[in-house]
């Protein structure tokens, strides 16, 4: 496999006129990159600031919800799976009319976010749900007890306490969108998926190629360590075990003061 | 204080509603631990969540001081749940929160100044004991010391009345033992009314003043637990005791069960019991302790020769007179019972029922 890759890396130093000169890939992947983490920053800042509200929202409209509304509750879970179940070309191809109507274009970055965004919030709606899901019910019944409002329940008991298991999600999240953004690539808005397609794939252009797996390999390696420490900084059992050692920060057991 | 006046509540509508609460009665003075026992499915937990108001009844009132809140609108009703304390199961802790965070919330829910709060969660740590683990998160803490943190924070809004939800259920026997502890001393000092909802009899014994049983959204027995165990017709107070099997009777003796009914039961009352009678009195297995100050026990005895038709034998009429003058109430154990008594709360309650 190796090897044959080695062969082919090697054969593409004898390439057609059209090839990219090996000196001049880092000037065609890096700008690619920088176009990918920006339109996937701007989607991820659109997502977040939606999906949260809607997964919360589509969570107590459940059954045994703060404000338990099965109807709406149909309804919105329905949109959301519409947007769910349609695969990302599709859908992107789909709303194009909606999306020159948001951004009065139907190519370029702009016109990736829209698309990305409303595959990013349909995905992140059922991630947050389901880890509002986790939080032990108990919780919301303190904070109900103690006085708190609905909006403070939702802070407090829900999205707090589930927020270790919400930035989890969010990694599988942005990854996904780094590969949507590939797809997004093709009408025209740029970024390291495009130039492996049309570079690599297209005019078999094995360094570029190359040069893009790798670069995408390390982005989405450094997402999820970024993600995994996110985790691990938002959970206190977490917190000790990576600190055991070096601080103290277990409390020692003291049978005699139960 | 705390009364509860017809309190029903109805799940479902037609004729696929269940009735779980059926015009409930009970009433908890300032000062006194009430606990409610039941099997599960009893109706204990909706009558939980009907007294701090996180259910609205079906009919009937809860009245705190006087006043009813169970009428009130969703906004008056969110103020009205802050006069209540609850306390939860000891896995009710915001994980991601420190003890003294934890405490806090209900003074955040309302809109406490930073200082005011930390000043009284300071107060709050130190009233159960937990100064040195403000820090703390909860898998720090040890079950007893998580749910000593329930009660601080069912206390931060000065409630009068405290509702305990199984909050010893889980614990091991010397964590529940400090929790009873420290609420006995709370009800004392702050003179709060204490519902305490739990299925363990053992606990009962140990921190309530008065008990009522729930089946089936009834209160089928209540009486104070003093009273309770002295009467032996209660089918409460024989679950209250421990229900261990006792020694078995020598042959020819016949096994007597006694029920201390009166507060002067002298302590040597085997051996007055065997002068009176003239006959030996084996101890078979017993129980005397003080709740609340005052004596109570059961014992078994064996008691030879009992039989009306011999002429010169002690007659059942001549223990049961024997027993009575001492303070106790004594009957004969049917035979063949004693192999199956029931060695747990429930099966005893089942029986009861």
């Amino acid at each position: 496999m190796s090897a044959s890759l080695l062969s082919s890396a090697v054969g593409a130093i004898i390439r057609s006129s059209n090839a990219v000169p090996i000196a001049e890939i880092p000037a065609l992947v890096f700008p690619a990159l920088l176009d990918t983490l920006v339109m996937v920053s701007i989607v991820m800042v659109i997502v977040v600031a939606v999906g949260i509200p809607l997964g919360a929202i589509v969570h107590n409209l459940a059954p045994d919800g703060l404000f338990e509304n099965p109807a709406l509750h149909s309804t919105l879970s329905w949109i959301v799976s519409i947007g769910r179940s349609l695969p990302f070309l599709i859908l992107m191809a789909s709303i194009v009319p909606f999306t020159r109507f948001i951004t009065g274009t139907n190519i370029g970055i702009p016109a990736a976010v829209v698309p990305m965004s409303i595959a990013g919030i349909a995905f992140f709606t059922r991630i947050v749900e389901n880890s509002l899901r986790g939080v032990p019910p108990t919780l919301v019944r303190v904070a109900r007890a103690s006085g708190a409002s609905r909006l403070q329940i939702i802070r407090t008991a829900q999205l707090s306490e589930a927020l270790p298991s919400i930035i989890g999600g969010l990694t599988i999240n942005t990854i996904a969108m780094i590969e949507y953004s590939a797809i997004a690539g093709t009408i025209g808005a740029g970024g390291i998926g495009y130039v492996a397609v049309t570079y690599g794939y297209q005019r078999f252009d094995h360094p570029v190629m190359i040069a893009t797996i790798i670069i995408l390999v390390a982005t989405v390696a450094s997402v999820q360590l970024a993600g995994d420490a996110l985790v691990r900084a938002a959970t206190p059992h977490a917190r000790d075990r990576t600190a055991r050692g070096a601080r103290m920060p277990r409390a020692p057991r003291q049978l005699s003061n139960v | 204080m705390i009364s509860i006046e017809q309190l029903t509540k109805v799940y479902g509508h037609g004729k696929n509603s269940t009735v779980v609460l059926d015009r409930l009665d009970l009433t908890v003075d300032a000062g006194e631990i009430f606990a409610v026992v039941g099997p599960s499915g009893a109706g204990k937990s909706t009558l939980a969540q009907c007294v701090n108001l996180l259910e609205r009844p079906t009919a009937g009132s809860v009245l705190v001081n006087g006043e009813n809140l169970s009428r009130l609108g969703e906004r008056q009703l969110r103020v009205a749940r802050r006069r209540i304390g609850t306390i939860f199961q000891s896995d009710s802790l915001y994980s991601r929160r420190t003890a003294a965070q934890n405490i806090a919330l209900p003074l955040d829910y309302l809109g406490v100044t930073a200082a005011e709060t930390k000043r009284r969660v300071g107060e709050l740590l130190e009233r159960v004991g937990l100064s040195d683990r403000a820090g703390h998160y909860p898998h720090q803490l040890s079950g007893g010391q998580r749910q000593r943190v329930g009660i601080a924070r069912a206390l931060a809004l000065r409630p009068s009345i405290l509702l305990s939800d199984e909050a010893t259920s889980g614990l091991d026997p010397e964590s529940t033992a400090s929790i009873v502890t420290l609420l006995r001393e709370l009800r004392t000092d702050l003179g709060l009314s204490i519902l305490f909802i739990t299925h363990e009899m053992d606990t009962v014994l140990q921190v309530a003043d008065s008990v009522a049983r729930l089946d089936h959204g009834h209160i089928v027995e209540s009486g104070s637990i003093v009273d309770l165990l002295r009467d032996p017709e209660s089918a409460l107070g024989r679950a209250l005791r421990p229900a261990r099997p006792h020694v078995a009777a020598q042959s020819g003796q016949n096994e007597w069960h006694l029920t201390y009914t009166s507060p002067d039961v002298p302590a040597d009352w085997v051996s007055r019991l065997a002068a009176a009678l003239g006959e030996t009195v084996s101890l078979l297995g017993a129980s005397i302790e003080t709740v609340d100050g005052r004596a109570v026990g059961h014992a078994t005895v064996g008691v030879s020769n009992d039989r009306a038709d011999v002429a010169d034998g002690v007659t059942a009429d001549d223990i049961a007179a024997a027993a009575g003058a001492l303070g106790l109430d004594a009957r004969r154990v049917a035979t063949g019972t004693t192999a199956s008594e029931p060695s747990n709360t429930d099966a005893l309650l089942e029986r009861a029922a």
